[in-house]
């Protein structure tokens, strides 16, 4: 069987996924992303490249993409509605795809007030669930938004987007999610699990209602650093579920460093035993080279 | 309603320098909103004067939008405004335009800065509630417009950054997806929620027509 890319096989194959995000930096140096690259090669099956996460702005998805390609890494990359309209977004698509870009993944995005640029207008044509219908219309249909034929290739691209375990509840994640599988999305990451007992009643209902056999989920984790970043997870970011306990594990301890790493792999373990999750994707902010170790350490070794 | 809020007054000072002025008011929204009433000229007028500016006199629009109805009015103080080098304008964006558009070779200054198009909650509380988008698609969504209503626009959401009922970016606004929610279960429609919205037709926006 063919596959579009390296991820699509080991999802459709029914092995354990990791991926795993390299930010781009803050500035125009390809070797930062080379380094991040290099250190994470065999670590993972794809590496997704943000689109100016936090609505901060940091080199282009795209190029970040082109620098893994070219570096024989699988790239997944990141595309926000916040920045581009249905133009400019499915000209990206087409790029992406142009340069050898298998794996594309569609969010709404953080909204521009939390960025560095606040005073900015944020576009907002379109949405996740719109975009992901949008690529799979070009990919499959031949078409674009317009209805307007693609004359010269399509781009044979896997669709993901995220899903949010934890929001208010699973009746508006749960139908969220359906609607971006109807859309046409290939595979899903979720936001970062530190929450494990909702994440697992989450995914309850995914299976009650059939939707890990129409989508493959990867469950987000994120090695907490400092007691700093934890309380910046727990009150700041917007989405992510951090418990007490967690907090109070990273507070009590005399090196948050090494606790919150074993916080990752007690969650990694406890996400590996869930029906219906097919994989992890490993989000490690400021902090890329503990993933070697934790692939390792969580037996999610050898990567294909 | 259209919703203004008056220009901080120091900001104002720059822009009017030593006058003399004539003040316009508008005799709807902006008397409404306390923006730009008989009220907010004569204390504007006030102020002015305790800055040692000179106000020649003042007319409020009845409302400030309507052209001919504006020529009339403003044809009646020709003298004041004829001793005037600033035009002070205490109405909504459309109102200092249709002013300038009348006085011409006058200085016209914006009064109030022109926030949305919305409702009038509490006195001086305002709430935004339309984007002027040109096709209404709100039944669909129980009557609340997400588009005007959720800061990323969305027609299939809400976000992930939904929490207790409030938007992310601002924990005082509801979250525009979960009044959705909370009224299309009420109104036994929430099956409107499973359809996947297509994206807006922007052709029929402000944005390409600007006269009917």
């Amino acid at each position: 069987m063919n596959y579009r890319s390296n991820l699509e096989q080991v999802l459709s194959e029914n092995r354990f996924a990791v991926t795993a995000e390299i930010g781009p930096p803050k500035g125009s140096d390809s070797n930062k992303i080379r380094e991040k690259g290099e250190m994470l090669r065999r670590c993972a099956d794809a590496f997704n490249v943000t689109d100016n996460q936090t609505a901060v702005v940091r080199m282009s998805s795209m190029a970040g993409c082109c620098i893994l390609l070219n570096m024989n890494l699988e790239p997944v990359m990141q595309v926000a509605c916040r920045d581009r309209n249905r133009i400019a977004l499915q000209s990206d698509v087409l790029g992406a795809a142009a340069i050898g870009v298998k794996n594309i993944l569609c969010i709404t995005g953080d909204h521009q007030s939390f960025g560095n640029h606040p005073d900015s207008k944020g576009v907002y044509d379109v949405d996740s669930v719109q975009l992901i219908q949008i690529i799979k219309n070009m990919r499959d249909e031949g078409i674009f938004q317009s209805g307007d034929e693609i004359l010269s290739g399509r781009p044979d691209v896997v669709i993901g987007a995220a899903a949010n375990p934890f929001t208010d509840s699973y009746e508006i994640s749960l139908d969220r999610l359906e609607k971006k599988i109807r859309a046409g999305v290939d595979f899903i990451q979720t936001q970062t699990v530190f929450n494990i007992d909702k994440f697992n009643r989450w995914m309850d209902e995914v299976r009650s209602q059939g939707l890990d056999e129409k989508v493959h989920v990867l469950a987000g984790v994120t090695p907490l650093k400092s007691l700093k970043m934890t309380e910046r997870m727990k009150y700041h970011v917007p989405g992510v579920d951090l418990p007490d306990e967690i907090f109070e594990r990273m507070k009590k301890s005399t090196d948050p460093k090494k606790e919150g790493y074993n916080i990752s792999l007690d969650i990694i373990n406890e996400i590996k035993k869930i029906k219906g999750v097919h994989g992890v994707h490993i989000t490690a902010l400021f902090w890329e080279d503990i993933i070697p170790t934790l692939v390792k350490e969580s037996n999610l070794l050898p990567r294909l | 309603m259209i919703i203004t809020k008056q220009k901080e007054f120091d900001d104002l000072l720059s822009h009017i320098g030593e006058g003399p002025v004539f003040i316009v008011g508008c005799s709807e929204c902006a008397t409404l909103c306390h923006t730009g009433g008989e009220e907010e000229i004569l204390a504007m007028k006030d102020t002015l004067r305790k800055k040692n500016i000179n106000v020649t006199g003042y007319v409020i629009l009845e409302p400030a939008c309507n052209l001919q109805n504006d020529k009339r009015l403003l044809r009646k103080h020709e003298k004041e405004i004829g001793n005037a080098k600033k035009i002070l304008v205490l109405a909504c964006g459309n109102g200092v335009q249709t002013v300038s558009e009348i006085l011409d070779g006058f200085e016209v200054i914006p009064g109030t800065d022109t926030l949305f198009l919305g409702e009038i909650k509490h006195a001086n509380e305002f709430e935004k509630r339309c984007s002027l988008c040109g096709e209404c698609i709100q039944d669909i969504f129980g009557g609340i417009c997400p588009i005007s209503r959720c800061p990323k626009n969305m027609l299939n959401g809400p976000c992930g950054g939904l929490k207790d009922g409030k938007c992310e970016i601002n924990s005082d606004m509801d979250c525009a997806w979960d009044l959705i929610y909370k009224r299309l279960k009420k109104s036994g429609q929430l099956h409107l929620i499973k359809y996947i919205i297509k994206p807006k037709d922007w052709s029929k926006s402000n944005e390409m027509k600007s006269r009917i």
